[in-house]
């Protein structure tokens, strides 16, 4: 299946697409639009404005796409409120990750395309599921 | 070396005297019904979060970038859902008085923010070291969402700095486990140092 966003890959962006090809769709492709109306017709798009999988609320993009696929694991609720706090900034939750995720991908995005920036982020995003899925089975954080 | 740098100048100048060296600005257009009151008090701190400048009722601006352009399209986006109406511009001040005038009265705000953290900041310090890093923490996150939503730093903002620097000295100073260990470790190294003398 083919899932369209806004070129200029952000933190909600690049966390969406790991979440779309890791728990939605594996044989998922992107395609980036500079605007709404170059979205292709057999694309899905998400993290723009008027769309489904957009902000709504007070919740991000991420949190919208959880919500929508029903996914309730903890871990990726987890991730949620730090890529929220990074894309928000808005205090909601605790989330002390944030910042530094927040400016690792600005700082990706100013010296790579998006498919570079997706292609980096996608182990980030592994290893971050991977720290938070042991912190949960320990009730602390892991070594 | 001193050439290049004034020839680029008044290529400079000229070009600002031909037409305006303004940046570009996104602008949000909006307009939201009077009840009820929670979307509007929703969209007014959000906008007050992201630092605009209010051009007049119901229109606000920012130094277009990726981020502020993105953040006001989700404005509009959130107007639109509560019933509201919405556009989001980009455009440019037509001279560079106006654009002066927006980063002044933007800047402005910054500056009264600052001054705010740099008074809490000296307050701290007649603190105890403990309440003084309690402070410290709070303070070191309002510094980073100011700075966040600050386009034109004020001079204010290196006072800040400054006061919370201090503050970070004066609470690491007492970092000492006990306090009374400290003049206790001098004794003992002066008595030692006496007593190496004497032998």
């Amino acid at each position: 299946m083919r899932w369209a966003t806004r070129a200029g890959v952000h933190i909600d962006r690049a966390a969406c697409a790991w979440l779309i090809r890791r728990f939605v769709d594996p044989d998922a492709e992107f395609v980036f639009v500079a605007d709404p109306a170059e979205v292709p017709d057999d694309a899905t798009p998400f993290d723009m404005r008027g769309v489904d999988l957009g902000h709504h609320g007070s919740d991000c993009s991420f949190e919208t796409i959880l919500v929508r696929y029903e996914l309730t694991d903890p871990v990726l609720v987890r991730i949620g409120q730090i890529v929220h706090e990074a894309d928000l900034d808005d205090g909601r939750y605790d989330a002390p990750e944030a910042p530094g995720l927040d400016v690792v991908l600005r700082g990706l995005s100013m010296t790579g395309d998006d498919e570079r920036t997706l292609a980096l982020t996608g182990p980030l995003f592994d290893g971050l599921y991977e720290f938070f899925r042991r912190s949960y089975l320990l009730g602390r954080e892991p070594a | 070396m001193t050439v290049e740098v004034d020839g680029s100048c008044t290529s400079r100048c000229n070009r600002g005297y031909m037409s305006a060296v303004t940046e570009e600005w996104v602008l949000l257009s909006y307009r939201l019904p009077r009840e009820p009151s929670s979307p509007r008090v929703a969209l007014w701190r959000r906008l007050k979060r992201l630092g605009v400048a209010q051009i007049s009722d119901g229109l606000v601006a920012l130094p277009a970038d990726a981020r502020t352009r993105e953040q006001l399209d989700w404005a509009a986006g959130e107007v639109v859902e509560h019933g509201g109406t919405s556009s989001v511009w980009l455009a440019r001040p037509m001279s560079v008085a106006q654009e002066r005038e927006l980063a002044t009265a933007m800047a402005a705000d910054r500056a009264a923010e600052y001054v705010d953290l740099e008074t809490s900041a000296r307050q701290a310090m007649t603190e105890q070291p403990v309440e003084q890093r309690k402070v410290l923490v709070k303070l070191r996150r309002t510094l980073r969402e100011i700075s966040r939503r600050d386009f034109f730093p004020p001079d204010e903002r290196d006072r800040a700095q400054a006061a919370l620097r201090l503050l970070e000295e004066r609470s690491a100073d007492g970092a000492v486990p006990e306090p009374a260990a400290q003049p206790n470790t001098r004794g003992k190294q002066a008595s030692s140092r006496r007593a190496a003398g004497a032998r």
